[in-house]
This record gives C-alpha cells, structure tokens and sequence, in this order.
C-alpha cells in the first residue's frame, strides 16, 4: 500500500543578494536525514559546487525563441520594424537588423511579415539537472548566458523536485531562491508551506527585508526571518526586530559573522558539515527545527 | 583633472552573484568622481531592490510612472474566435469559445501588440498599468541620480530599467550603472547599454562559479569588462587564477576589512573618509578611460 507523503517544501529567499542564503540552505540540507535539495537561482547557481552531485539525468529547457531574419527574402519593406515594441529590430546600412539582446520571441514579427522571411529559433541552450548527492536528492538549473530568466525553468526545477520528492519517500524539498522580488522569486515561493528570509544589518538590507515580506504577504504564506551576520551592526539587528515585531513576522533567529562559512565553502562543505559544534552550527540547527517543527 | 570627455561614456558595475559590492563601488566611484568635479550620473538600475539612495543626502526633484500596455477585450465585439490567443506567446489571454469567456491575464502580458494585430474585429483595445517608477534624487543641489524601481508583484524589472537609463541628461559626460545581480535579462540590458562593465566579485568558490558565469555572458555580447575582486584575503586564490589563466584584467583588489562592512552597513560612504580608496576608483575610471575610451562610440 502506497502512503501518502506529506511534503513540506520551505523556500529560502533575501531580496537582497549576498545574505547567506545559499550557505544557510546548505547547512539545513545537511543537518538531519534525507532531504530534496533544489537550487532555484538558477542564473546563479552554486549549490552544486557544495554537493558535487551525481547526476543522474540531464533535461533541455527551453528559454522562449528568438527571431532571425533571412536575408535571401527579405525586401526592406520594415513592417517588422514598426511592429516590434521591444526595439529589437533596427535598419543598418539599409539592412534590417534583430537585435537578439533586445528580442523578447513574441512571434509578431514573424507572423506579420509579407514575404515570410523571420523564423523562430528556440533558444535550448539551458539545461536543467538532478541527481544524488550526500544528503538526498538535489536539482538544479543552468540558464545560458543572458536568457531570460522567466520564472519557468524554476517550476521545472520544482516539479522534478517534488517528483523525487515522492519517489524517494523524502518529505522535505528545500528551495534554495534567487535574489530579488521579481518573476523567479515568486515562481520560487508560489503554494510553498514556509519561506525563510534570510537578511543582514545593513540599510540596504532592511530596505530589501521590507519588500521581500511585501511580497510574501502577498501571496499570504508564512514567513521566517534569520538575521544573519547580525553583530556586524547591532542597532540594525535590533531595528529588524522591531520591525519584524510590528508587522507581526516571526523570528527564527540570528546568526554571527563566522568567517568559517567562507572556510567551509572553500572546502566544498556546508559549515555544520565543517563544524557542528561552533556556534553558529549550533544556531541553524535551533533555527531549522523551530521552521520545521512549528505547525502551519 | 576635470578632462574634457566628448561623449558620455557609460560605465556598468555588475557581478552574477549577489552581495559581492555592487553597490558599494557604484556608489563611491560616483562619489569620488563628483567630488572631482566630472559630470557624472547614477542610475540605480537594481529595480527588484534599489538601495543606492540609501548612501546620499539627496531630496526627489522629479518622478515618473513606468507603464505597459495590455489589452482589453470587449466581449460584446468579441466573435470568439481565438485568434488573440493564438497570437499570445505568453498565454496571457484565456478564451473559453462555447462559454463565451474571454479573460487577459495581466501579470503575463508582456506588451508585445500581438493580439491587437491578430483582432480583426477591433474588440482590443489597451490600458496603461503601472509596473513602477523612475525617480530623479538631487545630490549636492545636482539632479544626478536616478533610481528605478518596481512595483511589488511585477514580473520583470526590464522596462523599468530602460527607462531610467533612457532618462539620463545630456548634461553628464559619465553614467554609473549599478546593475541587477545574475546573468540574465535584468543583467544584460543593462550590460548592453553599457560602454563598459566592472564585475565585482569575491574570491570564494560560489564567487568565481558566477564570475564565470558574467563573463561567458559578457562575451557572447562582446562587452569590454575588467574585474574588481572585493573582500580579498577571504576564501581562496582560484579566481586570481582565473583571471590570469583567462587573460582578464584585474582592476583592483580591496581587502576584506570588518570595518568597511561596519561603516557600509550604516550606509555611510567609505571613500568620505578614506583617501587611498577613493583614489584607487579614480585610478580604475582612468584607466578605463585609457583603454577603452569612447571615441569609437
């Protein structure tokens, strides 16, 4: 008889970049049993370098299309030209040009050319991989340099997740988020059970804190906050609690400037993996069992 | 050293990875070059999380709203017959034939026209909304700085960006352009409109992983860049390595210093105090200038 798995999946985002996230994510994915670990940056992805995961299957993405112009038919008759909104498409030496930073693979131009002379090219250069590694299941994406990073290859990388998720009988999926508010961040925390946001002391930290919580609200899921760094600047630490009090957010804890994390990366381990008796171990460990154990 | 410089170069400030001091650099080599009196601008085009403001007594002399166009289908013209979603490349439009329901889902529309084109019974027509702001910060009494940002819920910062970069005055010779963190479509339009780019990075494993991921896109764009290796004495030596190995050039290295963190983390400007740092950005903006001048643009 097959039972039916409960699956939590906690999502760790910072709207600003450079927080710890990753190296957080990394301790909770090693602390206790078999976990599904999934890297959602994934025009950042670094998760694997930690994990050196085995990878077991290998899957094309497909970033939109771009349009390419064939010459051989084209008449300069420029109805493509005023038909692009995204200023892609520009005439050069009397020649039309497709800009393919600027394309954002509409189809329009292709759809309304006379003589049929733009086709769609699919841009399958990204890749999406998943595998083993020490501590369970990991996935993670790779986009091509400078596609666009629409959000759907995170879903990707979160369906395969929760697949593994419930072929493995491993009931905790932890998202590793990407920096900022905008599509990847939401695909990355959409119908999650927690998300952890992860912040510092700094101005432009509260700042990023303050935006990220408005975008969590706004998709109504609980929240988790860990200032990490936090005697780097004591009256911030103190003014994102206040903060987080007042708007009624719940702290998961604090975490120390260690400079054992950098160690500890270099070294290709998370830093409980690297020392579980300093401090700062000791702190993720309390931090992870108060978000997993606290009832939705 | 005010030079004359002809036409306004712009200069990007990026990284793949978050947190390496983006910010930091942007913000002290816009102030250390407006305290030699070059005509320069900031754009904070970090749009998902703009933070630039934060490091300046500034006051707003002027905002403006950024908008799209999406569509809107009156369903008594609409004959159903599906077209409109066809065309739609983002499954904006939901159509229901049989049910007569035809629905435009906001949040997905990109504003590209097709479904106004695809029409032919004129039942689309467009409405403006908003996707944020481009807003202008006087700094010193000159309207140098300029910050965009995103409304909390949208998708993607793009349009935002361009249009603070579109804004910035014929009255700079230099623009500063403190890029969105990765490496995609935030990161390359911004790279794009850029002369050059500064990566700035930090010498860990997960660094140099995004590092290489930026200068594979840079490349593939044909952008001239250099590197600022932030925080050095940290971590390890492989991105030195792999600079040389790669023949990028190293701009400088700024040691990891516990109290530049205290001092950024109050929003306060380094190179305020500490002479040799702002002189060294200087150094670094000259010697862009040497190398890659904006002659040829």
């Amino acid at each position: 008889m097959k039972t039916l798995l409960r699956i939590m999946e906690i999502a760790v985002i910072s709207g600003k970049g450079g927080t710890g996230k990753s190296s957080i994510s990394a301790a909770f994915a090693t602390l206790n049993g078999d976990v599904v670990l999934a890297d959602c940056d994934v025009d950042a992805a670094n998760l694997y370098l930690l994990f050196d995961p085995f990878v077991e299957e290998e899957e094309v993405y497909i970033a939109g299309h771009k349009a390419v112009i064939d010459y051989s038919k084209c008449t300069n008759c420029k109805m493509c030209k005023d038909y692009c909104r995204f200023d892609a498409i520009s005439l050069k030496n009397d020649k039309i040009v497709i800009s393919e930073i600027s394309c954002d693979g509409c189809f329009l131009c292709s759809r309304i050319c006379p003589e049929n002379a733009i086709r769609m090219v699919a841009n399958d250069k990204s890749r999406m991989y998943s595998g083993s590694f020490r501590n369970g299941k990991m996935i993670y994406g790779r986009l091509a340099p400078g596609e666009e990073n629409s959000g759907k290859l995170v879903n990707m990388v979160r369906l395969k997740a929760k697949q593994l998720s419930e072929e493995n009988g491993m009931n905790i999926i932890i998202l590793d988020g990407p920096p900022g508010i905008g599509c990847p961040v939401i695909s990355t925390i959409t119908g999650v059970s927690k998300v952890v946001i992860v912040t510092e002391p700094t101005i432009s930290g509260l700042d990023d804190l303050k935006r990220t919580v408005g975008i969590v609200q706004k998709f109504n899921l609980l929240a988790y906050i860990i200032i990490n760094k936090y005697d780097l600047n004591f009256s911030l630490s103190a003014q994102i609690k206040k903060w987080c009090k007042e708007s009624n957010i719940t702290m998961a804890g604090e975490l120390p400037f260690d400079k054992n994390i950098v160690e500890a990366m270099v070294q290709g381990k998370s830093i409980t993996e690297f020392n579980p008796e300093i401090n700062i171990s000791k702190k993720i460990k309390i931090i992870w069992n108060k978000i997993i154990n606290q009832k939705t | 050293m005010n030079q004359p410089v002809s036409d306004m170069i712009k200069i990007a400030v990026a990284s793949g990875k978050g947190g390496t001091g983006k910010t930091y650099i942007s913000t002290n080599l816009f102030y250390s070059l407006s305290k030699k009196n070059y005509r320069v601008a900031m754009v904070d085009c970090d749009a998902e999380a703009p933070n630039a403001v934060a490091f300046f007594e500034s006051e707003i002399v002027g905002k403006t709203e950024v908008t799209q166009k999406v569509p809107v289908i009156n369903s008594d013209i609409c004959t159903f017959c599906g077209k409109c979603h066809e065309y739609c490349n983002y499954n904006a439009i939901f159509i229901l034939p049989p049910m007569k329901i035809v629905k435009v889902i906001e949040d997905l529309c990109h504003d590209c026209g097709a479904c106004s084109v695809a029409c032919k019974s004129g039942a689309i027509s467009e409405k403006p909304v908003s996707l944020g702001q481009v807003t202008t910060f006087s700094v010193k009494g000159k309207p140098s700085l300029l910050e965009a940002r995103i409304n909390i819920g949208v998708m993607s910062p793009v349009t935002v960006i361009k249009a603070a970069i579109k804004q910035i005055d014929n009255q700079s010779d230099i623009a500063i352009l403190d890029s969105p963190p990765g490496t995609s479509c935030p990161f390359v339009q911004t790279a794009a409109s850029a002369d050059y780019v500064i990566l700035v990075t930090e010498p860990t494993p997960f660094g140099l992983s995004d590092l290489k991921q930026s200068v594979e896109t840079l490349k593939t764009i044909n952008k001239p860049f250099g590197v600022i290796i932030n925080r050095a004495g940290l971590g390890n030596n492989s991105v030195m390595e792999y600079l040389t190995h790669e023949n990028i050039q190293l701009l400088l290295e700024i040691p990891f210093n516990k109290e530049i963190a205290v001092l950024y983390s109050n929003g306060r400007l380094v190179s305020e105090t500490n002479e040799i740092f702002s002189e060294q950005l200087l150094s670094v903006f000259e010697n862009i200038i040497e190398n890659h001048g904006n002659s040829s643009n």
